[in-house]
């Protein structure tokens, strides 16, 4: 499109762009390739080598690393039971509120970008007396923590299903499925969710990003995370905290790439997906739009 | 809900009106679950504001927002995140500008949306590091400007861990978030407003005086305010950075939540969070009326 526009198209020339793109871009490397850089320093004598990225690959931490490893052990289970949370009251809502209730779509989707504007740090000041009461209840597991994250990552996976769900006509699909006789559960589990299952996706991945970058609510509630071990780990050895914060943010970008290709146009992996999973022979995206 | 979902097939016509109350049923456990993680701790942490250490009701909390060391970090607070947000949507409109045309599709695109979702959700503890790294005393850059060029940015004091010191990591995750937040606005400028222009004889430059920027000006203004906020409810990254000391809003809850030494030191916590939602609801407010502004031009 741009292509035959060219001349009169408002956007930069092939050179401005780059300049723009290569500017910007270096700067926001520098700081990357400072913590590299500082991961890779020999102590005082000066020189680089790669002794601690060895270290942490080849096995060789002691025991006073072991909060890092507690703590991606702690994201990680926090992020599934996020995921869980989330998809298991957020996803049937959604499609209710969209199939049943459309007159409830705009209170919906204020109650969902509500925690944008909600500070975590004052959600913490309120969450704390309502964690008394639960850790009374489920005990003081981290797990518990998964209920608070699944709120604030409520805007982020309401945006990524929405997009989806608004995309195919899911009203259309479960007037059909209901007209041939499905009940509540079949359309939900076999007409609706293949449908979003790109909106699912990314939603969860988008989920598992913020649930390893979080670390005002846990800190501030006294549970480790892996963002709350890095921050304790680094006083002591600055070094392989870097290492790891590196390590999971290239995690989290590889997950962030991995929405793009899905959001994106189906792509062959997609494809592929589809036909391996058993309840997905449904209507494709393109027939139901 | 089990037997919301289970409920007998209705006719396909009543899907639009509310006949069987039942499904309403489906609705409960998400308005439950918001209720008790959102809506309680929202109205806990108002209320405490207003009760003293003994759960009776009082106002000296909200006294307490006139103290000068509070208004001072409130202060703080609202230059360090309008500066940065000015910076930030600055220079991720420029980026965006950038960004016009290129492949959808293609390699850039992709890179520059995970880069950006990446450095605006993950700040925090990671960014600190980062500057650390970079101009902290034995940061990279530092160490760079001292040793070959005689520059000792620490010449007059270590700021880095003092408010100034929050400025640049603010905008390293300032400018990706304006990406993300701004370059569907861009997308929504369409071809044919172009060629109208071309058509009536303009340049480019007429193009961006009298339609593109025209149009984009409300949502670049919703956008900055996003950013302010963000950085106004920023927490992780200053907590990291700083150990010791609250120079802004955040920090000062922290230190009022932690704080064993002095009794009802929790309920400054709650006041303090009531001055940030309010200081949000306002920043909120004239966004949803810049959005409905931008949202003309977005169909």
């Amino acid at each position: 499109m741009s292509r035959l526009l060219h001349d009169v198209h408002p956007g930069p020339s092939r050179r401005t762009r780059w300049i723009i793109v290569g500017v910007i871009g270096l700067l926001f490397l520098v700081p990357i390739a400072a913590m590299i850089e500082f991961t890779l320093r020999r102590g005082l004598d000066g020189g680089y080598d790669f002794s601690r990225w060895i270290a942490v690959f080849g096995g060789g931490l002691g025991t006073e690393y072991k909060p890092i490893f507690t703590g991606l052990g702690n994201s990680l289970l926090l992020a599934v039971v996020t995921v869980v949370v989330m998809l298991a009251l957020l996803v049937p809502t959604m499609v209710l509120v969209r199939i049943r209730f459309p007159q409830l779509q705009r209170v919906l989707e204020f109650v969902c970008l509500i925690p944008i504007t909600i500070p975590a740090i004052v959600l913490v000041v309120g969450l704390a007396p309502v964690y008394s009461v639960i850790a009374r209840m489920f005990g003081s597991g981290v797990w518990t923590l998964a209920f608070a994250y699944g709120v604030i990552v409520l805007p982020y996976a309401f945006r990524s299903i929405q997009t989806n769900l608004v995309a195919v006509d899911v009203v259309t699909l479960s007037e059909a499925a209901r007209s041939l006789g499905a009940g509540w559960l079949t359309i939900l589990f076999r007409v609706v969710v293949p449908n979003i299952r790109r909106g699912l996706l990314a939603a969860s991945f988008i989920s598992v990003a913020v649930v390893l970058g979080e670390y005002t609510i846990a800190a501030l509630l006294n549970r480790v995370n892996l963002q709350t071990a890095l921050v304790v780990v680094s006083k002591a050895d600055p070094f392989v905290a870097v290492i790891f914060a590196l390590l999971a943010l290239v995690f989290a970008f590889i997950l962030l790439i991995a929405i793009g290709r899905i959001g994106g146009t189906p792509s062959s992996t997609g494809r592929r997906r589809r036909r391996n999973r058993r309840a997905l022979p449904s209507p494709s995206q393109k027939a139901a739009a | 809900m089990t037997d919301t979902i289970t409920s007998p097939v209705v006719p396909a016509s009543a899907g639009r009106r509310v006949r069987f109350p039942t499904s309403m049923l489906g609705l409960v456990p998400f308005a439950a679950y918001v209720l008790l993680f959102l809506g309680l701790p929202t109205v806990i942490a108002l209320v405490t504001g207003f009760l003293d250490g003994d759960g009776a009701f009082t106002l000296s909390n909200l006294a307490a927002l006139g103290n000068p060391v509070v208004l001072n970090t409130f202060g703080n607070s609202l230059w360090l995140s309008a500066l940065t947000a000015v910076i930030g949507a600055l220079l991720g409109a420029v980026f965006c500008y950038a960004l016009i045309g290129a492949n959808p599709t293609g390699a850039l695109r992709s890179v520059v949306d995970a880069a950006s979702g990446v450095l605006a959700q993950f700040g925090g503890v990671m960014l600190a590091f980062a500057f650390v790294a970079t101009i902290g005393i034995q940061g990279m850059i530092t160490v760079f400007l001292r040793d070959s060029l005689g520059i000792d940015i620490f010449a007059n004091g270590v700021w880095l861990y003092d408010t100034p010191g929050l400025i640049l990591p603010y905008i390293y995750f300032q400018v990706p978030l304006m990406i993300i937040t701004f370059s569907p606005a861009l997308e929504s400028l369409k071809p044919q407003w172009a060629e109208a222009n071309a058509m009536l004889g303009g340049s480019t430059l007429s193009y961006w005086r009298h339609v593109g920027v025209p149009v984009l000006l409300p949502s670049f203004f919703g956008c900055l305010l996003l950013l302010f906020a963000n950085a106004f409810s920023s927490f992780a990254t200053a907590a990291a950075l700083t150990s010791q000391g609250s120079e802004i809003v955040p920090l000062q809850i922290r230190g009022a939540l932690t704080s064993e030494t002095v009794l009802g030191q929790e309920n400054l916590a709650g006041s303090l969070a009531l001055g940030m939602i309010v200081v949000m609801i306002v920043v909120m407010s004239i966004y949803s009326v810049l959005m409905r502004r931008a949202a003309r031009w977005q169909r």
